[in-house]
This record gives C-alpha cells, sequence and structure tokens, in this order.
C-alpha cells in the first residue's frame, strides 16, 4: 500500500479529483498549504510598510492506494495538475504500513 | 511603594496647578465678532455684544427658542460621531492590527468611549464651556448642575443644552479614542485607561475651552470649526509621544505585522466618512446653510483626497491600494476638519488634495524619519492632516478662494494665528501626554510583558480570541 502525498495549485483541485475519480480513487484528504519551491512570491505594502511574502498558497491532495494504482495515479495528477509553468508542483510516494477502516474495523487492502 | 508616592505627587502637582491656573485666569466675558470659532456662536455673540443702533435686532434675537429642525440635526449629529467611534474607529484600527489584537483594539476604544462620555459629563462639559477663563472654564455646570431638558444651550440658542453637551462629549471620547492606534498591540489595558482620564483632563478639556470655550485661542481669532485642533492634532501628537514612549512591537521591522482584515478597515472608514457629516456639518450647530457648506465639503475633500492618495501610491509604488484609498479618505475628512464652514467647496477639493499627498508622505517617508511604531499611523493622517488643514483654513476661507471670510480678511495674520494654535496644540497636548504616560507608567506600567504581547493582547489582557482557531 502506498500514500500518494501531492501539492498542487489551488486551482486545479477540482481537475485533479476528477481524474482520480475516473481512475478509481475514491477518497482523498485534502489540506490547504503554504509552501514555495521554485516559484517568486510577491511584495505586499500597507500604507509605508513592505513585506516581501515568500509563500504561495497551495493544496496538498493525499491518497491511500493499492500498489498496482500508484503509476496510474502519478499520471492520473501530473496529467491534471500540469499547466506547464513554474509552481506546478511535486508528487512524494510513500510506503503505507497499515490502514485500518473505522467504522467495520477492515484492515488492509480491503480498508483502502 | 515609593512609585505610587511618586505619582500621587505628581498627580497632586498637576491638580493643584490647574486650581491655581483657573483662579488666576478667570477673565470676563469677551464679545468678539466675525471671526469666531464655531459659525453658530454668532447668534449667542449677537445676543449679548452691545451693538449700537441696532436695539431692535438685539431685542428680536434676545428670546432664545428652542428650533425642533435644529434639534433633530443635532441629535442625528450626535449620533453619526458616535457611529464614528463605535463601530467606525474600532473597525478601522481593529482591521489594522494582527487578528491575535483585534478584541483589544476594539476593547480599548469602546471603553474608552464610555469612560470619556461619563467624564465629560461629570466635570469635562463644566470645566469646557462653562466660563471664560484663557486655559480652563468653570466649575458652574460640575456633573451638569442646573441644566434641565428644558434648558438651552448658551452656545447654540436654538437647541436644548443637554443635546450640546452630548454633542461635545462624543468629540471628547473620539479624540482620546483615536489616540490608542499609537500604542496599539502592547500597551497594557489599565494603563491606557489611566492615561486616558489624565489626558483627557488636562489636555483636551483645556485646548477644547482655548478654541471652543472662549478661551485663549478663541481670543486669538483662530478658525476651527469643528476640530482640527481640538481633536485631531491633539490626538496625532499624544500618539506620537505615546509610541515613542511605549517603545517598538516585538519583531518590528523584521517580523510582518499585516493588517487582518482590510476588509473592516473599509467598513470601518466608511463609517468614519459616513459618521464625519455628524462631526462637520453638525458643528454648524444649527439645521441651516453652514451645515450645507459644511456637509458638501466634507464630501469633496474626502473624495479629493482619496484619489490623491492612490494616484501618489500608483505613481511612486505601481498599485493604488484598499488601505491607501482608505487612509486617503481620512486624510481628506481630518484636513477639512477645521475648514468645513469655512471654505469653498472648490477650496475643499484643493484642500483634499494636498491633505492626501501629504499624508501620504507623512505615513511612509516622515514616519521613517521620526523612527516611532506609530501602529496605525495616528500622527501620519490625524496629526499631519490636521496641521495642514489648520493652517490652510487660513488661506482657503478667503474670499478669493470662495471662502466665506469677509473682504477684509487678512490672509497673512490670519494664518499666522492659525499656525499660532498649532503649535499651542502640539506643545501641550505633547507635554500632558508625556506626564500622562509617564504617570501610567510608574503606576501600572505602560508595557505588557514580551510573552503576552508575543502571545496576543486578546489572550493575555481579555481571555478571549476573536476568531476560534
Amino acid at each position: 500500500m502506498k500514500l500518494v502525498t501531492a501539492i498542487i495549485k489551488p486551482f486545479k483541485l477540482d481537475e485533479v479529483r476528477e481524474a482520480l475519480s475516473g481512475i478509481g480513487v475514491q477518497g482523498i484528504t485534502v489540506t490547504e498549504v503554504k509552501g514555495f519551491g521554485r516559484q517568486k512570491g510577491h511584495t505586499e505594502l500597507y500604507r509605508g510598510a513592505e513585506y516581501v511574502v515568500d509563500f504561495l498558497p497551495k493544496v496538498k491532495i493525499e491518497a491511500a492506494i493499492s500498489d498496482e494504482l500508484v503509476d496510474r495515479v502519478i499520471e492520473a495528477i501530473e496529467g491534471a495538475a500540469r499547466t506547464g509553468k513554474i509552481g506546478d508542483g511535486k508528487v512524494f510516494v510513500y510506503n503505507l504500513e497499515q490502514v485500518v477502516r473505522i467504522r467495520t474495523g477492515e484492515t488492509g487492502k480491503e480498508a483502502l | 511603594m515609593k512609585k505610587l508616592l511618586v505619582s500621587f505627587a505628581l498627580g497632586l502637582g498637576l491638580l493643584t496647578t490647574s486650581m491655581g491656573t483657573l483662579a488666576q485666569y478667570a477673565a470676563p466675558a469677551t464679545s468678539e465678532p466675525a471671526v469666531s470659532t464655531m459659525a453658530a456662536e454668532a447668534p449667542a455673540v449677537v445676543v449679548t455684544a452691545p451693538v449700537a443702533g441696532t436695539a431692535v435686532a438685539v431685542e428680536a434675537a434676545a428670546e432664545p427658542k428652542l428650533d425642533s429642525g435644529d434639534t433633530a440635526w443635532m441629535l442625528t449629529s450626535t449620533m453619526l460621531v458616535i457611529l464614528m467611534t463605535i463601530p467606525g474607529l474600532a473597525l478601522f484600527y481593529g482591521g489594522l492590527a494582527r487578528s491575535k489584537n483585534m478584541l483589544s483594539v476594539l476593547m480599548q476604544v469602546f471603553v474608552i468611549f464610555s469612560l470619556i462620555s461619563i467624564l465629560w459629563s461629570i466635570y469635562g462639559y463644566s470645566l469646557t464651556f462653562a466660563g471664560e477663563g484663557t486655559f480652563f472654564g468653570g466649575f458652574d455646570k460640575l456633573f451638569l448642575k442646573g441644566i434641565t431638558a428644558s434648558t438651552l444651550s448658551a452656545a447654540l440658542p436654538t437647541i436644548p443644552e443637554f443635546v450640546f453637551v452630548s454633542f461635545q462629549a462624543t468629540f471628547a471620547a473620539i479624540t482620546v479614542a483615536l489616540i490608542v492606534g499609537s500604542f496599539a498591540e502592547r500597551m497594557k489595558f489599565a494603563a491606557v485607561l489611566v492615561f486616558a482620564v489624565i489626558w483627557f483632563t488636562f489636555s483636551y478639556i483645556p485646548v477644547a475651552h482655548m478654541v471652543w470655550g472662549g478661551g485663549l485661542m478663541a481670543k486669538d481669532g483662530a478658525l476651527d470649526f469643528a476640530g482640527g485642533t481640538v481633536v485631531h492634532i491633539s490626538a496625532g501628537v499624544a500618539g506620537l509621544v505615546g509610541a515613542y514612549m511605549v517603545g517598538k512591537r516585538v519583531g518590528f521591522g523584521k517580523e510582518a505585522m499585516t493588517p487582518h482584515s482590510l476588509t473592516l478597515t473599509m467598513v470601518g472608514a466608511s463609517l468614519l466618512w459616513v459618521g464625519w457629516f455628524g462631526f462637520n456639518a453638525g458643528s454648524a450647530g444649527a439645521a441651516n446653510g453652514v451645515a450645507g457648506l459644511a456637509f458638501i465639503n466634507t464630501v469633496l475633500a474626502a473624495g479629493a483626497a482619496t484619489l490623491a492618495w492612490i494616484a501618489g501610491e500608483a505613481l511612486h509604488k505601481g498599485k493604488g491600494s484598499m488601505l491607501g484609498a482608505a487612509s486617503g479618505a481620512v486624510a481628506g475628512l481630518v484636513a477639512v476638519t477645521p475648514a468645513a464652514g469655512f471654505i469653498g467647496p472648490m477650496g475643499a477639493i484643493l484642500l483634499g488634495l494636498i491633505s492626501g499627498l501629504v499624508c501620504l508622505w507623512g505615513v511612509g517617508s516622515l514616519k521613517r524619519m521620526l523612527g516611532a511604531d506609530d501602529a496605525f499611523d495616528v500622527f501620519g493622517v490625524h496629526g499631519l492632516g490636521g496641521m495642514v488643514g489648520a493652517v490652510l483654513t487660513g488661506v482657503l476661507a478667503a474670499p478669493s478662494f470662495g471662502g466665506t471670510q469677509g473682504v477684509d480678511f487678512a490672509m497673512g495674520s490670519q494664518v499666522f494665528v492659525q499656525i499660532k494654535s498649532v503649535l499651542i496644540t502640539v506643545v501641550w497636548s505633547g507635554v500632558v501626554a508625556f506626564i500622562a504616560y509617564k504617570i501610567a507608567d510608574l503606576t501600572i506600567g505602560l508595557r505588557v510583558s514580551e510573552e503576552d504581547e508575543r502571545e496576543g493582547l486578546d489572550i493575555t489582557s481579555h481571555g478571549e480570541t476573536a476568531y476560534n482557531r
């Protein structure tokens, strides 16, 4: 089992969600985050006070999926989230030790 | 214990000095003609001044009668000015603060309004308007003694005195409330209140008396329609002094201290703008042509200053901002405050344009030069804007600029009188503010601990959060 984490541009969320549904991933967790990589921030000016803001708003998607789906999931996310401009984001894949469905107590692949 | 004794002695010293001042300067009533502060004082002058050959006119004007139009307008104006403070000023400042300090700003403004309204009624009104000493009035109307529901105001004979008292109370309250913007986000709540009481008593009251109560500056012929000196310059200076004395906020210059809600700041600024019609047009004291003039001047100056500010921003930094627009509007409103009933509409536009640009400079370059952390720019907008307005009133009141003064108006000497009134206000307010902060510091301590400041005044001073996590 793998935990796929993707940091994407916020307006791409709906597209990515649909792409994931399309290949059978039913559940995801979404968090609003901020960060930067190579994309530059901006300057804010409040009366005389100038602030350089490095952080940009992003969205983090996490999905627990079975090993067979990993490549297709990565492909789906990449395809949906790409704009071609700096700041598109990254996908991280972690090994997932254990999964439990709280309602039924199922574990492992059945809980995905 | 030693600190308490020192502060006690200082307080007693102040008290006795002011008593001595009162005793010395109880001067007889004056009769100051056309060049008076509030246009509505004219009826009172007509009544009291012995004018040869107009016995009939004097008799006809001698019977003051309640005018329901005037009274309705003054009641409305009073309410408008209250709205300016709560929630106008509270939101304007609050939006500029960081969210962890929002409630502390709202609290300080709200409580100061409550406190000063009461103190005004107990002794403020009497010491400002009951008597014609050089620096203070008298004690005749302590606790509003002698005033009943049917008593008419001496200064504004067509409205009940209680209405006049209330109207003036709102001015006193907003003046003191303005100051909190300078030392926001780091001052102890109790210290704020101690400072407020002392400064209100020894700076607001005498300055208001000197300008509107028949004291020093009124006798000089200073023109201040709705309180450029009394309210804005004095508050701006007191704020700046406070900013110096309480010190910069922790992390100032290094950490981001961005306004947490410019939306609320805009709401506050709008309430200030609309309420200002009560402030300026209400200072005409009646529902008449002067009120109409003050009204239109207020609209125009605010609009012109907004445009000037954002144009300045756009030229200088590339973008006009909402904060700039809101600040510009306030700057224009401040500048037109002393001028509203004395200048013409085109003069108001000019005044707005100038004050918008000057105050833009004030919150930028000047602020950096002054080196104090005047958190919400009370000096840059109110202090500086008030000075610009006060001095330019002397210019724009001239008939050549469409002003209301007569053909024998001497611009040079009037400007000199205006500058003098500005200087008197600056020095008086500054010195009293210094002493007031010192007393608060010695008795309570001005500043919260660094830990408390970091965590936020809402939690540490008031046990609340404005926004649920």
